[in-house]
C-alpha cells in the first residue's frame, strides 16, 4: 500500500537534502574565502545561512505537522526525530561557517598570516566527515555512519595543537594576539563542524538501527 | 516472567477444521495491561476468550497446549466455569447491560452466585459503583433502567459489573469502540486506576490506544504472535519486519 504518509516523508527528506547542501556549500566557501583570502565570497557565506536559516524554520513546521496529524511510530518516528536534530544540526554547521568567513574576512583585511597551522588537515577531515555523515542518512548506512564516528578524536587533537601553536606564535613569534583569536576561533568552528558531523552520525545510527550511540550510551548497557 | 498470571505454552486453538491459534506461547503480567493488537481476523478476539474459555460457547472448538491462570491449568477436566469466569471477568465491545435496573445489573451477579447477603448489597452497589467513577452520575438513578444511561456510563457499568465478583484479571474486547474519543480517554484513565488492583487484557483495534493505555502489546498475525514486548519498544524500534509494517500501516 502506498501511504500518503510516504510523501510527507519524501517531501521532508527531500527538504532536508536540499537543507544540507545549502549547510555543505556553505562550509566550503567560508573555507575558501580564508584560504583564498576571498572577501566576497566570505560576505557570500553570510548572506546565505539566511536561506538556511529560512529552510531550517521550514523543516521544523513540517515536522510539527507530521508528528501532530500523522502520529508516526516505529521507523517513521525515528525517522522524524532523526530529522528534526539533523536539521539542528545543519543550521548550526551554517552558523559554524559563518564564524569561519567573519574571520577569514578579518584576517584577509588585516594580517599578513599566509600560513593556517593544521586549519588544512582539519578542514579535510571535517569536509570527510560532513561528507560522510551526510551520504550515510542519504543512502541510510549505519556503517558508513558509524566510520565517521571514529574520526572525531583526530579532529579533535588537531583543534588543540592549534591552540598550541597559536599561543607559542604569539609569544615567540610576534604574532599579533587578534590574529591569534582569529585562527583559534577557525579551528575551534572547524572542530564544532566535526561534532556536528559526529551528531548526525549517531542520528543515522538511530533511525537505521534504533541503537543509541550518543554519549557512549551502547557501551554503558 | 515470574509474576505471570496467565501462562500459555504450545497454545492451539481450532474452529472445526479452521486453525486460529498457532503455538502461542505469552506471559501476561500481573497487574499491567497488555494490549492485543493485530488486523481482523489475527487471533486476537479468540485468545483474550482462551483465558476465561469464552470459546467453549461455540460448537466446534478444539484447544491443545498449556493455559494456566495463576499457574492452574483452566482446560483441566475438574475445572469450575462458573468460578474461572468470575476470577477472570470481560468487559465486550458494546455495553451489554442486562435490562434491569442500574442496582440490579451490579447485584445480579451476586444473587446468583450468592456471593454476599441481601443487607450488604447497598454498600457493594456503591463500592462497586466508586470504582468505576460512576457513583456521583448515578446514585440518584440507581432504580433507573441500565438502558437508558450513557453508552459510556453503560461501559462503566458493565466493569462495574465485573468488578463485584472480585476478579483478578479483567479482559476487554474492544471495549472503547462504541465510544466517542472523549469517553474513550475517559474509559483509558479508569484502565489505569484499575490496573492498580487487576490484571488487564485489552483487545484494541485502535493502535494509539494500545500505545496510550498498556504496559505490554501483543502483535498477533494469522494466528501466530509474532510479537511480544514492552509497549514502548514495540512503538519505537519494533524487533519483527511484519509488526514495523502492521504499527506504520504499510499493510492491514
Amino acid at each position: 500500500m502506498e501511504r500518503h504518509f510516504e510523501r510527507e516523508l519524501d517531501s521532508l527528506k527531500t527538504m532536508l537534502m536540499k537543507m544540507a547542501s545549502m549547510a555543505e556549500e556553505n562550509f566550503h566557501n567560508a573555507i575558501k574565502a580564508l584560504t583564498e583570502r576571498n572577501t566576497p565570497l566570505a560576505d557570500q557565506v553570510i548572506e546565505a545561512d539566511q536561506r538556511v536559516d529560512a529552510l531550517e524554520l521550514e523543516i521544523d513546521n513540517a515536522v510539527v505537522d507530521i508528528l501532530a496529524l500523522q502520529k508516526p511510530v516505529a521507523s517513521d518516528l525515528r525517522m522524524i526525530i532523526a530529522a528534526l536534530k539533523i536539521n539542528n544540526d545543519l543550521e548550526r554547521i551554517s552558523d559554524h561557517a559563518v564564524n569561519i568567513a567573519q574571520s577569514a574576512r578579518t584576517l584577509t583585511e588585516s594580517s599578513k598570516v599566509n600560513t593556517y597551522l593544521e586549519i588544512p588537515k582539519m578542514t579535510d577531515v571535517a569536509r570527510w566527515m560532513l561528507r560522510d555523515a551526510l551520504d550515510s542518512f542519504l543512502h541510510l548506512e549505519p556503517e558508513k555512519a558509524r566510520a565517521v564516528l571514529t574520526r572525531d578524536d583526530q579532529i579533535d587533537d588537531l583543534n588543540r595543537s592549534n591552540a598550541r601553536q597559536v599561543i607559542n606564535w604569539i609569544r615567540d613569534k610576534n604574532l599579533p594576539v587578534e590574529e591569534g583569536l582569529d585562527l583559534i576561533r577557525i579551528s575551534r568552528n572547524l572542530e564544532r563542524v566535526g561534532d556536528l558531523s559526529t551528531n548526525i552520525a549517531e542520528e543515522v545510527v538511530f533511525l537505521t538501527q534504533a541503537r543509541v550511540v550518543k554519549h557512549h550510551a551502547d557501551e554503558k548497557k | 516472567m515470574d509474576s505471570a498470571i496467565i501462562q500459555t505454552r504450545r497454545l492451539n486453538m481450532f474452529y472445526g477444521d479452521f486453525h486460529a491459534l498457532l503455538d502461542i506461547d505469552i506471559d501476561i503480567e500481573e497487574q499491567k495491561i497488555t494490549a492485543l493488537i493485530g488486523p481482523s481476523g489475527c487471533g486476537k478476539s479468540t485468545l483474550v476468550r482462551v483465558f476465561n474459555r469464552m470459546n467453549d460457547l461455540i460448537d466446534g472448538t478444539r484447544v491443545t497446549g498449556d493455559v494456566r491462570v495463576h499457574n492452574e491449568n483452566i482446560y483441566a477436566p475438574n475445572v469450575d466455569l462458573i468460578a474461572l469466569r468470575s476470577r477472570v471477568g470481560m468487559v465486550f465491545q458494546r455495553p451489554n447491560p442486562f435490562p434491569l435496573s442500574v442496582r440490579d445489573n451490579i447485584t445480579f451477579g451476586l444473587e446468583i452466585h450468592r456471593r454476599a447477603p441481601r443487607r450488604e448489597f447497598a454498600g457493594i452497589v456503591e463500592e462497586a459503583l466508586r470504582g468505576v467513577l460512576l457513583w456521583e452520575d448515578l446514585k440518584d438513578r440507581l432504580n433507573a433502567s441500565a438502558l437508558s444511561v450513557s453508552l459510556e456510563q453503560q461501559q462503566r457499568l458493565c466493569i462495574a459489573r465485573v468488578l463485584v465478583m472480585r476478579p483478578e484479571i479483567i479482559l476487554m474486547d474492544e471495549p472503547c469502540s462504541a465510544l466517542d474519543p472523549i469517553a474513550t480517554l475517559r474509559i483509558e484513565e479508569l484502565m489505569r486506576e484499575l490496573k492498580k488492583q487487576y490484571t488487564i487484557v485489552i483487545v484494541t483495534h485502535n493502535m494509539q490506544q494500545a500505545a496510550r493505555v498498556s504496559d505490554y502489546t501483543a502483535f498477533l498475525y494469522l494466528g501466530q504472535l509474532v510479537e511480544f514486548g514492552e509497549t514502548k519498544q514495540i512503538f519505537t524500534a519494533p524487533a519483527q519486519q511484519k509488526t514495523e509494517e502492521y504499527i506504520t500501516g504499510r499493510f492491514g
